[in-house]
């Protein structure tokens, strides 16, 4: 299982167990937890959600953010693929999530996630990792903190260079 | 000229270091270089047939004497004491060592330079008018924009992995200077009747394989706005444009395939749903950025008698100022061109004493200001009238006043098949012949404007499909072989070139561009240039002189 580092209070980031169980198409539903596909969720998200189960959905980079409109506030987690890390839609995805719907949840990056691409993850607000290059916490941090200044609003909150100028 | 406050310079120091760390890595075998190749084409570092090659921005193409004689430096001291100014107002150095790329970098982020996104799928270094700030035809200075896009886009988190390259011009002139027509996006500064200024919005420009002329998305965009409506262009782009081809994969291909119409419905769309405040500049910050581009110009006379009297001794002189020399808005100013077109050199290449030369006549002259424009070529944007003899001995000195521009040896060539991986044939020795094929200045006068642009395979770096005539080179079963193209411009009369008829081997092509020239100067109109003439005619009579022996 792929280890899951996570934001925690304050911005620190540590590896923590993962509550959830990622179930693909083809696999059958275990206990606890889960993140299913899109398709699968549609199917059977009502009835998991009624058992009392916390679910996430896992989205490919080419489906948008926006089927999941009226479901938000009733998922956990969105976990967002990277078939490759060239592939940068998932980036988009991550902020309108969190700017346009002000979604609370998890927001996690999964696939082809490497270290050099953690301070883009970071600003468009994933706050959950699942690092395929085997980097840990640590260095994940430490990727992210490699700017002392941004020069955009995106979804982290951070005070852009034109913003700071004005203090 | 802008210059880096506190933020802009930690920026570039953190990306020095950032790369440091990571070529540290890769020097010691913790990444291969397949997992460095990412990296390293984030700051413009590529591999090339013969060794590395970094392209340096040189963000809307201005630069001062003392950037540029750190380049000069850079090249003397890390690469073979020359450098290549490109087609995107870039500076590349071909001979570089990995090991020291990180110190490069350090000594460019000393001057407020650095060489992040001169490649990938990234926001590329943005160019404007190189006239800018010192035409009369400006309804502003364009570069108060493009240093706006600068730092918006740069490290921008969510547009870093685009489908593709994305590349931005900007102008404010009536004449385009800038090519926006061939842009991933054009904007050109227009004044509404209320006179508010806002920008005219061009997508899905571009050369290469598939080239297309820009549709306009939309006509007036107010200027506070731009960031936003980039924003939501590049989105749009981002999560629409395909991903599955490398050679469908530009912005030009989803624009063209949807319809501008779509595409730009898409995009208001998009626009719409955002908080354009989140990305627009506030005008503090406008005005900061613009508060460094207003040169102190002094009162001067209209004219200069120093000028005039050098004029009338000076035959050579004349010339220069005839080709090379052009109006500013300010009284007793001009502007110079520096060709890097002498006969039988590399179109573009400088040397590092030519680049010291021009930084001590930048100081000296030109209010410290130096340019770069598409062309290849350098301009001392700010020379007052009084000061033009000087600067002509003391460019000719040193082999740049070759008083060629926008005349038949002013010839565009992208590096070609002698330093590129890419290249299916050369470019540059086929630059070099025809230029000294028409090396007389009387009788390239004589032609006048004739643009010649020259491409080392169908990625288009030489432009070719955008010129008077363009020159395409392609293997054909591993020998070099031309496409030669007609009538295209990428200037406010913007036109694809039309095909003239089956390649060239490579020793055929200077003498029909002299069969060209033959046609052009038996056929034309009083006034007309060859692009004119060529408009005119049609494609025919200059078919026929070319492929004459072939019947």
């Amino acid at each position: 299982m792929p280890t899951r580092i996570k934001i925690e209070d304050g911005g620190y980031m540590a590896p923590s167990e993962d509550p959830f169980t990622y179930v693909a198409d083809d696999q059958d539903l275990v206990q606890g937890d889960l993140i299913l596909s899109l398709t699968r969720f549609q199917a059977e998200g009502d009835r998991l959600l009624s058992e009392g189960r916390a679910v996430g959905v896992r989205l490919r980079s080419d489906e948008e953010v926006e089927v999941l409109a009226y479901d938000l506030p009733r998922i956990a987690v969105v976990a967002l693929e990277f078939p490759k890390f060239r592939d940068g839609r998932p980036y988009s995805n991550a902020r309108i999530l969190r700017e346009r719907y002000g979604y609370k949840g998890e927001v996690r990056a999964v696939g082809d996630v490497l270290r050099e691409q953690a301070g883009f993850m970071l600003r468009c607000g994933f706050d959950a990792f699942e690092p395929a290059d085997g980097s840990g916490a640590q260095q994940w941090q430490a990727a992210t903190q490699r700017f002392r200044h941004v020069y955009q609003r995106a979804a982290d909150g951070r005070e852009p260079a034109f913003v700071e100028r004005e203090r | 000229m802008y210059r880096y406050d506190t933020i802009d310079k930690a920026f570039v120091a953190d990306r020095a270091a950032e790369f440091r760390e990571q070529v540290g890595r890769r020097l010691a075998g913790e990444i291969t270089e397949d997992q460095f190749k990412p990296i390293r084409l984030l700051n413009g570092l590529y591999l090339q047939l013969h060794a590395y090659m970094l392209r340096i921005a040189i963000p809307y193409g201005t630069l001062t004497s003392k950037k540029l004689r750190k380049l000069a430096w850079i090249a003397k001291t890390y690469d073979q004491g020359y450098g290549h100014f490109t087609t995107r107002t870039n500076l590349q150095l071909h001979w570089i060592k990995l090991a020291d790329a990180p110190d490069i970098l350090q000594h460019l982020a000393e001057v407020e330079m650095h060489s992040m996104q001169t490649s990938g799928n990234t926001i590329r270094n943005v160019t404007a008018d190189p006239y800018a700030g010192a035409t009369a035809d400006e309804l502003d200075d364009p570069r108060v924009w493009a240093e706006a896009i600068r730092q918006w886009s740069t490290l921008h988190p969510e547009f870093s992995f685009l489908p593709r390259k994305f590349k931005i011009a900007v102008t404010a002139a009536a004449k385009d200077r800038a090519a926006t027509r061939v842009y991933d996006i054009g904007l050109a500064m227009r004044r509404a009747r209320t006179g508010e200024l806002g920008f005219e919005v061009m997508v899905g420009g571009g050369l290469g394989r598939t080239p297309y002329l820009g549709p306009t998305i939309r006509q007036f965009l107010p200027s506070r706005h731009l960031l936003s409506y980039l924003e939501a262009i590049v989105r749009v782009y981002n999560r629409h444009g395909r991903r599955d081809n490398i050679w469908k994969a530009r912005i030009k291909v989803l624009v063209a395939s949807l319809g501008a119409e779509e595409f730009a419905r898409q995009v208001e769309a998009e626009w719409a749903k955002g908080e354009p405040e989140r990305a627009d500049l506030p005008d503090t910050e406008l005005a900061r950025i613009r508060a460094a581009f207003t040169p102190a110009f002094e009162v001067l006379p209209a004219r200069s008698e120093a000028l005039e009297r050098a004029k009338a001794a000076d035959p050579a002189f004349a010339r220069f100022l005839r080709h090379n020399v052009h109006p500013h808005k300010a009284p007793g100013y001009a502007i110079v061109d520096v060709s890097l077109k002498t006969p039988g050199e590399t179109p573009g290449d400088m040397s590092s004493a030519q680049m010291e030369v021009v930084a001590d006549l930048a100081e000296r002259y030109s209010l410290d200001e130096v340019r770069v424009n598409y062309q290849q070529n350098l301009l001392l944007p700010h020379v007052r009238l009084d000061d033009l003899p000087a600067v002509h001995a003391a460019l000719a000195a040193a082999g740049l006043a070759t008083p060629n521009i926008d005349l038949v040896s002013d010839i565009i060539a992208c590096p070609g098949l002698d330093y590129c991986a890419l290249a299916n044939a050369r470019a540059i020795p086929v630059a070099q012949h025809i230029a000294k094929r028409f090396a007389d200045p009387e009788r390239a006068e004589l032609i006048g404007e004739l643009k010649i642009k020259i491409s080392g395979c169908i990625n288009a770096c030489g432009h070719h499909h955008v010129g008077h005539i363009g020159i395409l080179g392609v293997d054909k079963k591993g020998e070099e072989f031309y496409q030669v193209t007609l009538g295209g411009s990428g200037e406010e009369d913007a036109a694809l070139g039309q095909m003239l008829g089956p390649a060239l081997p490579a020793d055929k092509v200077t003498d029909a561009i002299e069969q060209m020239v033959e046609v052009y100067l038996r056929e034309r109109k009083s006034g007309e240039r060859f692009l004119d003439t060529f408009r005119r005619t049609g494609v025919a009579p200059f078919k026929e002189a070319v492929y004459a022996d072939a019947h």
